[in-house]
């Protein structure tokens, strides 16, 4: 046993109301800059869609993730190394920018200097790439937001694999939700594996995957490695970047920028502790489905005694195992399960996990009853298919999902018999199999979901491994090696291209 | 004057190659990358990014075995000096023919491609423009060579190159009868040494040592510890934090 934390976050998409808080405050924070206009670290899809970049999830066609070879080895998708290797001139699975979007911005000052017209002025988009006017906008960031286009296209979702998908192209059993992706920071990381320079590392303190900038030297195969396509090249510097989560909060114990600005309080950030001996054989489970459990058996309970000894034995602070006992990501994925990683069959053991959403009970007012099962709601019978969530969050097996829901049903009922009828119902919580004092447990955090409830998050503690005297003098948190600005244009190295005129210049 | 351009000048190119190479991976690192546009057009980079690529790196070990192998080597191997130019202009012509058309497209498309014509630097232009030229003036030399295939100029060549590398004074005597095309053709090969470190040519050496590190790394993952003594381990490699 081999003791390691890592921070994890849950995503409560019962409770996502798709406002994009949380992506426009990373893209704010994070990715305003030349050459990654068109990432998102952080974007939120409308689901069933085809997402961004279109068809991410398609890994026929991407290759991202691993794959476990007839032989029982594990692989990334894309190939052994050498293979890899021999994509370095051109990687054929790599995703053109089109296929996310070509960035754009609008002639605004057009609106303010045009002169007297007989028609209103407008303002018209110009690509960011290349200045030129753009006649048609044909992709965004947020293309299918609300089910925007045709159900022919959004619904060649990946996700409705195995389920007769005609008929929720019907206006009556339309259904939606929303999806928040970042980088899921995985225990089995594709992108760092399928790195020829090794400038992708997951570091050991808290589990978060970092680019090394200056090791980078722009081979593009974590682009196509990471299945989540949540690697971005950046056409600028030349180098691929990624969501970092916001690892200088993290570090001094505050929440991600996403965490922290979302306004319907889903995310929640935690320590797990787990054992990394194991995550070899979790990865390479021969059935897909059994990847969700083989993932469940990794993390270590830390409340455990021998756990705690290992732990401190393998140096993490005693504030991190406290704040592991603390966390509401074991809680929710361990001692609840109703939180799941999204596609686990990509064999990354990611560590943003999503509690599944509730949606109407389908058809309930066309037949005049609601099916019911001992009382409770039938979650199949629910307007957003157990199969569709299942295949998005457990390969496909039903069980644990449908387990989840009828959970989180039993929580509202529950709660409702207590607070309007104040009747404690015992027999609501044990029929899903937990007390009435879990359930009202899990009502403080998942419903009320207080600040302290939702974060709980240790600082790192840099004093135990770092001499702060060979800091003194540099230069902070910059972008690049040094005191370095980043930018190659003035320098002797790299050159400079033609700047980029953009609109207010050019009219 | 031939003395200094071919008895010096590869001097000043190699220096500069080096220096500035070692100048450029301590001062900014950042700054070391393949500039891959990839990203921003597919079209014709597959084809061609791999025929130029696989081309030029034929080419390139072709001249440094041809060149710097010693003479005695290959008569002691039995292979005529006829033979060996014979071969030389075979293999060199065909990827010297691929190495062209591949360099054709990207230049095609690095000109005509909106995109990528924003978003290229002089350097990029210029680097690209270099090779190209080398390419044809290393193609051009074939047709002299076949005027004479006994291989007795190649051996002037290969005592030049043995003499620069070697540090023999005088080894510009051994071409100063080359045809003039060779002559132009050296010139430019040391100019781009020359140019090397300022231009994204600085990815070659990633090119040649990342393959190796990647196939060495044990197992896939990286995982970087703040620790000064790492955790006892088993599968999973560590390496040391950066500074």
């Amino acid at each position: 046993m081999r003791i390691r934390a890592q921070i994890g976050m849950v995503l409560n998409l019962d409770k996502c109301i798709g406002c994009h808080t949380c992506s426009v405050t990373c893209k704010n924070v994070w990715t305003s800059r030349d050459g990654v206009e068109y990432a998102w670290f952080n974007n939120v899809e409308t689901k069933p869609g085809t997402g961004y970049p279109t068809d991410w999830e398609n890994q026929d066609r991407w290759k991202g993730g691993w794959e476990r070879t007839r032989a029982g080895k594990l692989q990334p998708r894309q190939g052994s190394k050498w293979r890899i290797l021999s994509n370095i001139f051109a990687n054929p699975s790599m995703p053109e920018i089109d296929d996310y979007y070509e960035p754009f911005d609008f002639d605004y000052d057009h609106l303010k200097s045009a002169p007297e017209m007989e028609a209103f002025p407008t303002a018209r988009p110009r690509s960011k790439i290349t200045g030129e006017r753009m006649e048609k906008i044909e992709k965004g960031p947020n293309w299918e937001e609300i089910l925007g286009g045709e159900f022919s296209k959004r619904s060649q979702d990946y996700n409705f694999e195995g389920i007769q998908k005609e008929i929720y192209g019907e206006y009556e059993n339309t259904f939606m939700m929303y999806l928040p992706r970042l980088c899921e920071h995985c225990l089995n990381p594709a992108c760092a594996s399928s790195c020829p320079s090794g400038a992708i590392y997951k570091r050991e303190e808290d589990g978060i995957v970092l680019i090394d900038q200056e090791k980078c030297r722009g081979w593009r195969m974590c682009v196509s490695g990471c299945p989540y396509k949540k690697i971005y090249y950046n056409w600028e510097s030349g180098k691929s970047e990624k969501c970092t989560l916001c690892y200088p909060r993290i570090e001094s114990g505050n929440p991600t920028v996403c965490s922290e600005t979302c306004v319907g309080r889903i995310r929640y950030l935690g320590v797990m502790l787990y054992d990394a001996d194991k995550i070899a054989d979790a990865a390479n489970m021969a059935d897909e489905q059994d990847l969700y459990d083989a993932q469940l058996g990794v993390f270590l309970d830390p409340n455990d005694p021998v756990v705690i000894e290992t732990a401190r034995a393998d140096g993490i602070p005693q504030d991190w195992i406290k704040a592991a006992q603390e966390s509401p990501i074991w809680k929710m994925a361990m001692e609840w399960k109703v939180a799941f990683p999204l596609h686990p069959e990509y064999r990354t053991l990611p560590m943003v996990w999503y509690i599944p959403p509730l949606s109407p009970i389908q058809n309930a007012a066309e037949a005049g009853t609601i099916g019911t099962e001992a009382g409770m709601p039938d979650v199949r019978n629910l307007r957003i298919p157990v199969r569709y969530l299942a295949n998005m969050l457990t390969a496909g097996d039903e069980a644990p999902v449908i387990t989840a829901l009828e959970r989180m049903l039993a929580m509202r009922s529950y709660m409702r018999s207590k607070t309007i009828e104040g009747v404690v119902d015992e027999a609501i919580a044990a029929r899903v199999g937990l007390s009435g004092r879990v359930i009202e447990d899990m009502y403080k955090i998942m419903a009320l979901a207080d600040y302290e409830d939702r974060f709980v998050i240790p600082t790192t503690h840099r004093e135990q491994v770092e001499e702060a005297y060979d800091l003194r003098g540099g230069c902070g948190f910059t972008d690049t090696n040094g005191c370095s600005t980043g930018s190659s244009g003035k320098s002797l190295f790299g050159g400079s291209r033609k700047p980029l005129k953009m609109p207010t210049e050019a009219m | 004057m031939h003395n200094f351009l071919f008895g010096l000048y590869p001097y000043i190119a190699l220096s500069v190659l080096i220096i500035g190479s070692i100048a450029r991976y301590e001062r900014d690192p950042f700054t070391w990358k393949s500039s891959s546009s990839q990203l921003l057009r597919r079209k014709q980079l597959v084809v061609g990014s791999i025929l130029f690529h696989v081309g030029v790196l034929v080419i390139f070990f072709g001249h440094l075995i041809g060149l710097l192998t010693p003479i005695w080597l290959f008569d002691a191997l039995g292979i005529g000096h006829g033979t060996k130019q014979v071969l030389a202009v075979v293999a060199g012509g065909i990827a010297g023919v691929m190495a062209l058309v591949g360099g054709g497209m990207l230049m095609h498309r690095r000109w005509t491609d909106p995109r990528i014509r924003r978003t290229s630097s002089f350097a990029d232009n210029a680097i690209l423009a270099l090779l190209l030229a080398q390419l044809v003036l290393g193609l051009g030399t074939i047709f002299v060579s076949l005027q004479h295939l006994d291989g007795h100029e190649m051996t002037t060549f290969m005592a030049w190159a043995l003499g620069i590398v070697t540090f023999q004074s005088g080894a510009a005597d051994h071409i100063v009868g080359a045809a003039l095309i060779f002559k132009l053709h050296i010139f430019l090969g040391l100019t781009i040494f020359l140019v090397f470190p300022f231009t994204r040519l600085v990815h070659i050496l990633s090119g040649f040592s990342a393959p190796i590190r990647y196939l060495l790394r044990p197992g896939y993952q990286i995982v970087r510890t703040r620790r000064q003594k790492p955790l006892a381990a088993s599968d999973t490699p560590k390496s040391t934090p950066a500074e």
